[in-house]
């Protein structure tokens, strides 16, 4: 049940000198789809296939793709929220990808998730002061000063009245309880936070004031952060580097002005320019390309290259053979055999029958 | 909060609002005070008042006012609105959730009043003009006649427009049939013509699928399909592509321009998101606490816009087709609520001009709309379109021109 294939070679990443804080080889996450009483495994669902990233430390990686691609499962597999399939997770060098619950304790200190919804993520019968100081009780830790005063410091970082303490979720709005779960994320002084849509729920006003907020901290606290969201304006302004999923896979991985001046991958390019612009004077002079269809489902994925029913460039041997995720340039991988923007890898293919 | 169910199941009238009309007060101009509204209640169902003149414009809303009396007191979804829009044009309504878009959309479509889920008593008052005949007080089954066949909707959710047990096909069918008497052959090669027109692959084959064997796409989709089937000459899009993702949303954004240029309806299209207007709309109206605080045609607002909520709206989006900015410019605070609208300029406690206009003005005098392009003549409510441009609000043109020009321009 488990496929642990690696998927291409990464060839010469980068030149950062600096160790990752976070490794993430081969990552597979299959779920499983049963049927009958004896729950007889009939097919999966492949929601993570397949990936490799690293993230460097202090750094903003974006991720982006469409609904279903996978992104909350990466972001679950690698706070250890949801146990991966295949491939490795290494953080600060040391391999947690199959640590039992108990000692994956001080990894959970480092790595903290911010959730979507600002509702849901709340327990509604708990004061704020209860819910940002739940990482407190639940790591042992009494931080100097008591536990009272460090959760207001903490509501105050954010924003926040020390008074808040004794209210309840349901007497904030949408941003003040996304502040609530930042302050929560940030109680134990994690490396590394993996935020999941944290702006996407919210009114654009509130948005705004939640995207400066964790600018701030970052700059701050030192923070090294994942974003995971579907708005590419958004992913370009909080990010430095920026990994576009597609059913499963990294299609493209590259830092921010690489990816949005010069997208390699169809997919990537297709997706910038579907963003709708508030600027009526531009609309007609843009050339959209229009994808056909849907995402196909990820139980029963095209073969070779994922993206291949809707992308306008298929030839044959994308159908046939897999494209590795590859730096063409320095910091600037793509998984496409004819990328856009650089060299063509298979110049003289056939067109393909279909698409 | 669908026209299919209605349209097929019979109509209702929502328990006390037309009672109310019938036994109520003999009519009188609309009350000027909202506590008025509450007590007689009786807005709804009045002939439009004296000296009101239809309109020459398709769709003409004059002054509507759509409360809702809660436990907590009245909510005001829409306090005074007023607009008008063209055959064959696109009008924008941009706002923060709870600012009133889609209470003035199910308004339009008459849902308030004749949706049967709805126990809430609402009070209407105002005028809705749709192709001369006025809406707000006319007969609940006449209103009910006009949807589907001169005025359709599509909604956020297809799912809350799409019967989960009945095929999509058998759907489109009803909604041809309630306004067409034809057998149902005709109708189903109706239905399969319109799946096709809307882009669903094999629309011959699933025309007979179920609403849950679609993708989210393919239901916004069919949910198009089933609204235009009776080619409407008014289509209401609130919130019509929110939920898909920027493909999908490119792909219904073109079909939507498209089915306008075919058949030259107007077009309303309700959103939160700027670009996604920016792409549609010919004229913008944007809300802020059930009121209308800026319109005028598309380009304006957007190269000039007059109202700092505007502004606030435009500096809290990074904007991909800009260089990159630092940071962002947020609007301080959060949307009022809707029970205890703040008083004076709704806008106020978040307005870093606030303390621009003397006097306290801001915060005691609510701002009217006010033409921006002609020396700041009142907007006349009854003729509320045309291309003019307007803001309510109470610094001079020339302040806001300048600030605009001099401190938000260069940071976006
Ligand atoms: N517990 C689960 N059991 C079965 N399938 C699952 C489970 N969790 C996720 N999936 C499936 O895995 C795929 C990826 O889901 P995921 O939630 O990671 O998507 P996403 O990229 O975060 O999408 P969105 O943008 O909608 O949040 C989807 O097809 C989803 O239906
Ligand atoms: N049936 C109702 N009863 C009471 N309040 C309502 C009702 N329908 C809508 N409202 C309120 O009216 C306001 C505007 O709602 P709406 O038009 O849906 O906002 P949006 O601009 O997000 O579409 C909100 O405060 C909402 O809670
Ligand atoms: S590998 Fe082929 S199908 Fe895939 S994105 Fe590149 S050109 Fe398109
Ligand atoms: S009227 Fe006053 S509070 Fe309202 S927008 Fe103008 S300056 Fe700001
Ligand atoms: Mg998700
Ligand atoms: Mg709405």
């Amino acid at each position: 049940m488990t496929e642990t294939e690696e998927t291409g070679v990464v060839a010469g990443t980068t030149d950062e000198s600096a160790a990752p804080l976070l490794r993430v080889r081969g990552l597979v996450r299959h779920f499983p789809i049963t049927k009958g009483l004896l729950k007889r495994q009939v097919g999966a669902v492949q929601a993570v296939d397949g990936i490799d990233f690293e993230v460097r430390p202090g750094e903003t990686l974006g991720v982006v793709g469409e609904s279903g691609c996978g992104k909350s499962t990466m972001g679950r597999l690698i706070t250890r929220l949801d146990e991966p399939t295949g491939g490795t997770i290494e953080f600060e060098g040391r391999d947690i990808t199959h640590l039992p619950p108990g000692k994956l304790r001080p990894m959970r200190r480092d790595v903290q998730m911010i959730f979507q919804d600002p509702y849901g993520s709340l327990n509604p019968r708990h004061t704020i002061g209860g819910i940002v100081g739940t990482p407190f009780r639940l790591q042992g830790v009494e931080p100097e000063g008591g536990l009272k005063k460090e959760v207001q410091r903490l509501l105050e970082l954010v924003g926040l009245s020390p008074e808040h303490y004794n209210r309840y979720p349901h007497e904030f709005s949408g941003g003040q309880r996304q502040r609530i779960g930042i302050a929560r994320a940030l109680a134990l002084k994690p490396k590394l936070v993996v935020a999941d849509e944290p702006v996407s729920a919210l009114d654009v006003s509130i948005q705004a004031q939640v995207v400066n907020l964790m600018d701030d901290l970052q700059d701050e606290l030192g923070l090294t952060y994942v974003i995971i969201a579907h708005d590419l304006s958004v992913i370009r302004h909080v990010s430095d580097r920026i990994a576009v999923m597609y059913l499963g896979k990294i299609v493209e991985l590259a830092d921010r002005k690489s990816l949005y001046e010069a997208p390699m991958h169809p997919y990537t390019k297709a997706l910038l320019s579907a963003v709708p612009v508030p600027d009526p004077k531009r609309r007609t002079q843009r050339d959209r390309i229009l994808l056909k269809g849907d995402v196909p489902s990820p139980i029963d994925p095209p073969s070779g290259c994922r993206f291949r029913t809707r992308c306008w460039k298929a030839t044959e041997v994308c159908a046939t053979t897999e494209p590795p995720l590859v730096a063409l340039r320095t910091g600037h991988e793509v998984a496409c055999h004819h990328p856009e923007n650089a060299p063509d890898g298979a110049r003289d293919d056939e067109p393909a029958k279909t698409a | 909060m669908t026209d299919f169910p209605d349209s097929t199941a019979g109509h209702r009238a929502g328990p006390s609002v037309p009672d109310t009309a019938a036994d109520g007060p003999p009519p009188a101009a609309p009350p000027a005070d909202p506590a008025d509204l509450t007590r007689t209640g009786a807005a709804v169902g009045e002939p439009a008042p004296a000296g009101s003149k239809a309109p020459t414009a398709f769709l003409e809303v004059r002054d509507l006012k759509v409360h809702f009396p809660t436990d907590d007191g009245i909510v005001k979804s829409v306090d005074g609105l007023s607009f008008s829009l063209e055959k064959g044009r696109t009008l924008g309504i941009v706002g923060e959730s709870g600012s009133g878009k889609s209470v003035t959309s199910l308004a339009i479509m008459g849902l308030h009043r004749a949706s049967r889920q709805q126990r809430s008593k609402v009070d209407m008052s105002g005028e809705i003009w749709l192709d001369g005949k006025e809406l707000v007080g006319a007969d609940p089954d006449e209103v009910r006649r006009l949807r589907g066949r001169e005025m359709a909707m599509i909604f956020q959710d297809p799912l809350s427009a799409l019967h989960p047990y009945y095929t999509v096909g058998s759907q489109i069918v009803e909604a041809y049939r309630v306004h067409h008497a034809v057998d149902k052959k005709t109708a189903r090669k109706r239905a399969v013509e319109m799946l096709d027109r809307v882009g669903i692959p094999q629309p011959d084959k699933r025309v007979d699928d179920h609403p849950h064997q679609f993708s989210g796409g393919m239901r916004q989709r069919a949910m198009i399909a089933m609204a235009l089937v009776n080619n409407p000459e008014l289509l209401i899009a609130d919130e019509p592509t929110t939920a898909l993702d920027v493909t999908v949303q490119a792909q219904i954004l073109d079909l939507i321009r498209d089915l306008q240029k075919e058949f030259g309806s107007a077009v309303v299209i309700i959103t939160h998101d700027l670009g996604v207007v920016a792409e549609l709309a010919d004229q913008l109206l944007v809300m802020y606490g059930g009121r209308c605080i800026e319109r005028g045609p598309a380009e304006k607002v957007f190269s000039e816009p007059q109202h700092p909520y505007t502004w606030g709206l435009l500096g809290s989006m990074p904007r991909i087709d800009r260089e990159q900015t630092d940071r962002l410019i947020p609007v301080k605070g959060s949307p009022p609520s809707l029970i205890n609208v703040p008083s004076g300029c709704a806008f106020n406690p978040r307005c870093p001009y606030a303390d621009v206009p003397e006097d306290d003005l801001t915060r005691t005098v609510r701002p009217e709309l006010r033409q921006v392009d002609h020396g700041g003549t009142p907007a006349d409510e009854g003729v509320a379109g045309g291309g003019g441009h307007f803001a309510a609000c109470h610094m001079a043109p020339e302040e806001r021109a300048r600030i605009w020009t001099e401190e938000i321009a260069p940071k976006l």
